[in-house]
């Protein structure tokens, strides 16, 4: 991969950040922290990494599927569907309002193209992805299933289910990533509820685990194309992914503090000013 | 109509086990997932037959849910398999947000429901879960009454499009519904009447029948009709019988809260308030017993129909 790619793939990384920051500000509420902190994960996967169409298609036959299971991150998620053309970006503006395809947490009910599952309730991504990984292993479909969750959401059970499961059926199409980036909502994570060696856990669960820096552009492609190829090899991948929660605003990295506050006016500005325009702004 | 007999008794369970297995057959987008109650749930035909669609989860029923959802995306059509208890009430997040909100085509098979369970006790013997399906937007719920229902339930549930939930049990139980049509959110007709309409669901469907032999005895006309589909409920059904008895017993495995019953009185309450009387546990958990004992014990025996019947007819205007 060139480095006039790596650059492209930064611009429009800067475009959704702006995205980001403007729709939560738009509607006063949401979670800007960690949308931030991934919107190079986001950026890699849907305009490097993924093969899917936007012409969507619910089943996603024959395409890599992508979940995300820790939902708050909605705006990172609808700014990339929208730059990757699932939806007109003018839509974001919606995000969080009445009457609104982009429902605060992601839905199928209003029927986004790009979602295909809801989430915002913790820990059950990791099982629908699953599913539907099983399903195309029973479909003789040999494309991945990615799946996105938080670190803090490491602490319900469910995601053990599903880790279990997972090594047990050798669900080596199943791509799955942790935003590690050490905070949650009432504090950083190890004073919360300590979460220890995670990828000791996540290996003694019989998961291949690889880290990767989820704020270099150049490392988290390689990490999961890195990822694709540990794939196919009888054990389900995990890509532990170190973050920094609202990487790219100055004022919002660093700290679990704007993990769910939206900026106010003087904020927004002081934001954006670090935020290069590349694409244009909706 | 003709007098309602039965010459078999079988266990309902055995009648999801059949209709699981004869759709295998006729479906292959049909899957099972079983959270390590084959035998209990009867799946073993299916998992014989149909091993690469065959799921074993372990004991582990919220994956279990989240497994369904996302096998559905591709057109499968999951049937998950677990007690009643572990299908409902310990998984009601999952099913509430990746199945319900998300209109995921998952069939939740429910077995062990209810105080005929017996001798496991009340921790098992779920008799909320009617209530919190029912309160799921698009979620239907069967309650199908002896094995052939249940077998033609699960067989229906195979062409239906949406969440669904179908609760059936353990103990053997009279067969009496051999030919009869089942439509899913249509309900059954069983014995024609005038004085008092017993809607009744699931086992005690067959106590209302024996209750109206009681109640034919004592010159009391019943008309009785089974309402094995609580969501979408037949509320034209209800409102016809209703307009010519003008009094109404329910009868269920349930608490009086959240069943059957409180189904039947909202759409009273609306449309033509009527005397009802509620045939149904009462704010109560069960306790380990036999299952005839229990019914006994907790007033849904044939008998404590009977009295409601009697009960309620003092009511009517």
């Amino acid at each position: 991969m060139s480095q006039n790619d790596i650059e492209s793939l930064k611009k429009t990384a800067s475009q959704i950040r702006r995205d980001i920051v403007r729709m939560v500000h738009a509607c006063q509420s949401g979670h800007p922290g960690g949308s931030l902190g991934c919107a190079d994960f986001f950026v890699a996967l849907y305009f490097r990494i993924l093969k899917h169409s936007n012409k969507f298609n619910m089943s996603g036959s024959g395409e890599d599927l992508f979940f995300l299971s820790n939902g708050h991150i909605s705006p990172v998620w609808y700014a990339t569907l929208a730059r990757a053309g699932y939806f007109e970006p003018s839509e974001l503006a919606t995000f969080r309002k009445l009457n609104s395809r982009l429902q605060g947490h992601p839905a199928t009910h209003e029927h986004l193209p790009g979602i295909r599952i809801a989430s915002g309730s913790l820990g059950q991504g990791l099982s629908v992805a699953l599913g539907a990984a099983q399903a195309k292993k029973l479909d003789k479909d040999d494309r991945f299933v990615f799946v996105l969750m938080g670190d803090g959401e490491q602490q319900e059970g469910q995601v053990w289910e599903a880790a279990m499961y997972a090594a047990h059926n050798k669900m080596d199409n199943v791509i799955a990533t942790i935003d590690y980036n050490g905070q949650q909502i009432d504090g950083p994570v190890n004073k919360i509820l300590n979460l220890l060696d995670l990828k000791a856990k996540w290996e003694s669960f019989g998961w291949e685990v690889i880290d990767s820096n989820g704020n270099d552009m150049s490392e988290i492609v390689k990490a999961l194309e890195y990822a694709k190829t540990q794939a196919g090899k009888g054990k389900p991948v995990l890509n532990l992914m170190k973050t920094e929660m609202g990487y790219g605003v100055d004022y919002m990295m660093g700290s679990h503090k704007w993990h769910g506050v939206a900026p106010n006016d003087e904020e927004l500005s002081k934001a954006l000013a670090q935020l290069e325009e590349t694409i244009g702004d909706y | 109509m003709t007098k309602l007999t039965f010459t078999e008794k079988k266990d309902t369970r055995s009648g999801f086990g059949a209709g699981l297995h004869e759709l295998g057959k006729k479906n292959s987008k049909v899957v099972a997932l079983c959270a390590d109650l084959t035998g209990s749930m009867k799946m073993d035909a299916f998992k014989k037959d149909f091993p690469d669609r065959f799921y074993q989860v372990g004991i582990a029923e919220a994956n279990m849910m989240g497994l369904a959802a996302g096998m559905t995306i591709s057109g499968k059509v999951p049937f998950t398999g677990t007690f009643a208890n572990f299908s409902t009430g310990r998984v009601y997040d999952q099913i509430r947000q990746s199945i319900a909100y998300s209109g995921k085509n998952v069939k939740i098979c429910a077995s062990h429901a209810g105080l005929t369970l017996g001798e496991d006790g009340a921790t098992h013997q779920i008799l909320e879960d009617i209530g919190m399906m029912r309160m799921l937007p698009g979620m239907t719920v069967i309650v199908p009454c002896d094995h052939e229902q249940t077998k033609a339930a699960t067989l229906a549930l195979g062409d239906h499009e949406g969440p669904a939930y179908l609760r059936f049990g353990r103990p053997s139980w009279p067969i009496f519904t051999t030919g009869r049509p089942f439509v899913i959110g249509k309900a059954d007709k069983l014995i024609e009447g005038k004085d008092v309409t017993i809607f009744a669901c699931g086992h005690l469907v067959w106590n209302a029948v024996e209750a109206e032999a009681l109640l034919a005895a004592k010159g009391i006309s019943v008309e009785l009709i089974n309402i094995h589909t609580i969501k979408p409920l037949d509320v034209e059904a209800i409102l016809a019988s209703v307009e010519k008895t003008r009094c109404v017993v329910t009868c269920e495995e349930h608490q009086q809260n959240g069943g059957l019953g409180d189904a039947v009185a909202q759409v009273l309450a609306r449309f033509n308030p009527t005397p009802q009387e509620m045939v149904a546990v009462n704010d109560s958990f069960g306790e380990s017993g036999t299952p005839t004992q229990l019914l006994k014990k907790y007033g849904l025996g044939p008998e404590n129909i009977v009295e409601a019947v009697e009960k309620v007819l003092k009511r009517k205007k």
